[in-house]
């Protein structure tokens, strides 16, 4: 099934191609990845969806936390969440089509950003199935380019509570007085 | 105070207690070796950088201090990747440090110039790359805590020139590891503690299962305790040899691929499989559809991501080992297991008689008596016996009995050819007072005997015993099995290795009657000295019992009846 998951992530180079590197490494398939920054500059947020069983998903959040420079994994997939998806979509539509074409857009609830003689690119945001859903209406007209961001997913309710402590840790210095020496 | 990286660099080293550090140098880290003058820190020049990493991995091995290993950007750095990979995979706890070209000329193709963090990341527990003084003192102790907390590692700085010559204000006080992501002390809840505890109790047939983790943690009389009192039987992994007393009654031997057919058929056997810090590897499970079939199964392991990896686990206790057993030792109490044991010992069978040490002296040389009598002549003392990868390190684990933790250093998860003589170094530096043999064979030794130039440089007393059949052993064993004795690429023309170890101006000897290995084991001990001694072994010789890759634990493929064996002489 299609696992997503929240990574916290500190905000440093390489960071990205460690965490892209594990999923390699452990031979799991990523089906979408997004990055970006958070409330807080130092620390870096990513939306990471991928195909696992139970107990992949469960080593593949093991395996993420092993990363020194992961704060913090949330696997979200059976939480309550909002999750979204921003498509452009640049679709064929001459003159007889182009009604049609911006009378779907609106009963999706997407927006027309740029206009031209033969075409329309429309802009989509959305579940990913709404997004499925505008393109196979589209397709018949001709759709030329598509892009999509990826998901971006987020917990419902009031702050999730390991975001609150990844926080705390940030700041806090570890100490490497108590390390037992006896590797 | 102000400082250049170089100069701090070595004095970080100095505060993260390193008396000893293996390298080689070159143009991207020659602003480090200028500084070196001026610190307490004795540096052995190793002929190959793979060389400088098998000796910090030998000398964490051996001592349990972290490993440090340095050399120069491009192929310094890259000679190093298969000494850090052999260390991820056993968690050896060392710290390499690389040069890499000034920070303007990153990213250019620069001369010796290579993407070392980059090349190391899939194989590092973490790697840095340094960019100006400022970072360095935090940076390399970070690099030690990480490197040794939690389930041990390499961990690689790449500091480039400029960083090293540049100067810094130096505060070491201030220079705190900040590692918000980075938790390794993890333990379990009182719950699983409950669930661990009650399959104890139910248990009739229940196996230890011991590894490498019961070492790292210093569990060891934890775990004797725990053996002891509950009266389960333990198995060993490789690594976790020296876990327990290879001399305790409760202790089985190695299990796996090459183990004791009857400690392979105990596990398949057992109602309960204690894994303490050890990984299920399938050297040690065999096919995992047939593994332990009517087992419930407790693995403590500090390492979450181990959990369920490759056996389902019925309660994990992921946690330091010496705590966890710590926290279940109260609860544990003693039961007859009288009948358990019995049954394991009736599995034994007719395995003493098979056993080559029983069979009659066929004029014949065998590898298996060079180290049983190794082992008789060298048990009373403190000896560190380092292996390299092939037959003869199955034989030592079978027929040297370790007694000791931390007294067979051998290169397990990644099965590294050529880390024998290197890792011996470093296990002598470490403990100098200890007796150390390098058993290697002729084909692994040939990968990095330039290093025998280091121990006459550093004027290190090493015995090393090749055990030299002529051939790729192991893959010539598995060529008369599996490929229908088809022998490619297996046979070895060797130089004279005597000759060669008296080049080195090391005394050198060759063995070639079982009657005169206990003489030149001796003569070994006796000489204030390295000394090589070239065991020229039955050429055709198996490892026994074996359990073909992929095949059930208990499908072992058994030492040939003596009997049997007889009747086809004559």
């Amino acid at each position: 099934m299609m696992n997503t998951f929240v990574v916290y992530v500190e905000n440093k180079p390489g960071v990205l191609t460690r965490v892209a590197s594990l999923f390699r490494r452990r031979a799991f398939n990523i089906d979408s990845l997004t990055v970006g920054r958070t409330e807080k500059p130092e620390v870096s947020r990513m939306t990471i969806t991928a195909d696992a069983d139970r107990d992949q998903a469960r080593r593949i959040e093991a395996n993420l936390y092993k990363l020194v420079n992961v704060l913090l994994v949330e696997n979200i997939t059976n939480q309550p969440a909002i999750v979204r998806d921003l498509a452009m979509i640049k679709v064929a539509a001459t003159h007889e089509a182009r009604s049609h074409v911006l009378e779907l857009a609106s009963v999706f609830r997407a927006r027309v950003v740029d206009v031209a003689p033969d075409s329309l690119t429309i802009e989509i945001t959305g579940a990913e199935d709404k997004i499925d859903g505008l393109l196979e209406v589209l397709r018949p007209y001709g759709v030329l380019e598509m892009v999509r961001t990826g998901i971006v997913a987020m917990r419902r309710g009031s702050k999730s509570p390991g975001v609150a402590s990844a926080a705390s840790n940030f700041g806090q210095i570890a100490s490497d007085d108590d390390v037992s020496y006896s590797v | 105070m102000t400082k250049t990286g170089a100069q701090i660099l070595w004095e970080c080293l100095e505060r993260e207690r390193v008396s000893h550090v293996f390298g080689y140098p070159g143009g991207a880290i020659l602003p480090a070796y200028d500084a070196l003058k001026h610190s307490k820190i004795h540096h052995v020049l190793v002929r190959h950088e793979q060389g400088a990493t098998h000796m910090a991995d030998g000398y964490a091995r051996a001592g349990g201090e972290v490993g440090v290993a340095v050399a120069t950007s491009g192929p310094g750095a890259t000679n190093m990747v298969t000494g850090i990979a052999t260390a991820m995979l056993d968690s050896s706890p060392i710290v390499c440090i690389t040069g890499q070209v000034g920070s303007k000329l990153i990213g250019s193709d620069a001369f010796q110039e290579t993407d070392i963090t980059g090349v190391t990341l899939p194989i590092t527990k973490h790697n840095y790359l340094v960019t100006h003084a400022s970072e360095l003192a935090r940076t390399i102790r970070e690099a030690f805590y990480v490197a040794r907390s939690g389930r041990p590692g390499p961990v690689l700085v790449d500091i480039t020139k400029d960083a090293q010559q540049t100067s810094c204000e130096f505060d070491w006080e201030a220079a705190k590891p900040q590692l918000p992501g980075y938790r390794p002390d993890l333990s379990p809840d009182a719950k699983e503690y409950e669930q661990a505890l009650e399959l104890i109790q139910k248990a009739k047939r229940p196996v230890i299962l011991a590894g490498h983790g019961i070492i790292i943690s210093g569990a060891m009389q934890d775990v004797r305790t725990f053996a002891e009192r509950t009266g389960i039987p333990v198995a060993l992994t490789l690594l976790g040899i020296g876990a327990l007393p290879a001399s305790h009654p409760l202790n089985l031997g190695m299990m796996g691929m090459h183990g004791e057919a009857w400690v392979n058929h105990t596990i398949q056997e057992a109602d309960l499989l204690l894994a303490f810090g050890m990984r299920f590897d399938d050297r040690v499970t065999g096919n995992l559809k047939t593994y332990a079939p009517n087992a419930k199964k407790i693995h403590v392991e500090i390492d979450p991501a181990e959990i369920n990896k490759n056996v389902k686990v019925d309660v994990a206790l992921v946690g330091d080992l010496r705590e966890v057993l710590h926290e279940l030792l109260p609860h544990v109490n003693s039961v007859d297991r009288s009948e358990w044991l019995d049954f394991i010992d009736q599995l034994k069978g007719d395995a003493a008689v098979r056993d080559i040490q029983n069979l009659p002296d066929n004029g014949h040389l065998y590898a298996a008596h060079v180290i049983n009598d190794l082992w008789r002549e060298t048990r009373d003392a403190d000896t560190i016996v380092v292996t390299d990868v092939g037959q003869h390190q199955m034989w030592e684990a079978q027929y040297y009995k370790h007694d000791r933790p931390r007294s067979l250093i051998t290169s397990g998860g990644l099965g590294t050819m050529g880390f024998a003589l290197p890792a011996a170094i470093g296990a002598k530096v470490a403990r100098p007072e200890a007796e150390v043999w390098v058993v290697v064979g002729d084909g692994g030794f040939q990968m990095t005997m330039a290093e025998l130039a280091t121990i006459v440089q550093e004027n290190l007393k090493v015995n090393i015993a090749i055990i030299n059949n002529g051939f790729l052993g192991m893959v010539r064993q598995w060529q008369e099995f599996f490929y229908e004795r088809n022998y490619q690429a297996t046979p070895l023309l060797n130089p004279d290795f005597v000759k060669l170890g008296d080049a080195y101006g090391i005394r050198s000897m060759a063995v070639t009657q079982r009657s005169e290995v206990v003489p030149a084991v001796q003569a070994a001990r006796r000489h204030d000295g390295p000394m090589l001694i070239n065991f020229k072994v039955e050429q055709e010789d198996t490892v026994y019992p074996m359990v073909a890759a992929g095949a059930s634990l208990h499908e072992m493929i058994r030492r040939p009846s003596p009997i049997v064996e007889t009747a086809a002489d004559e």
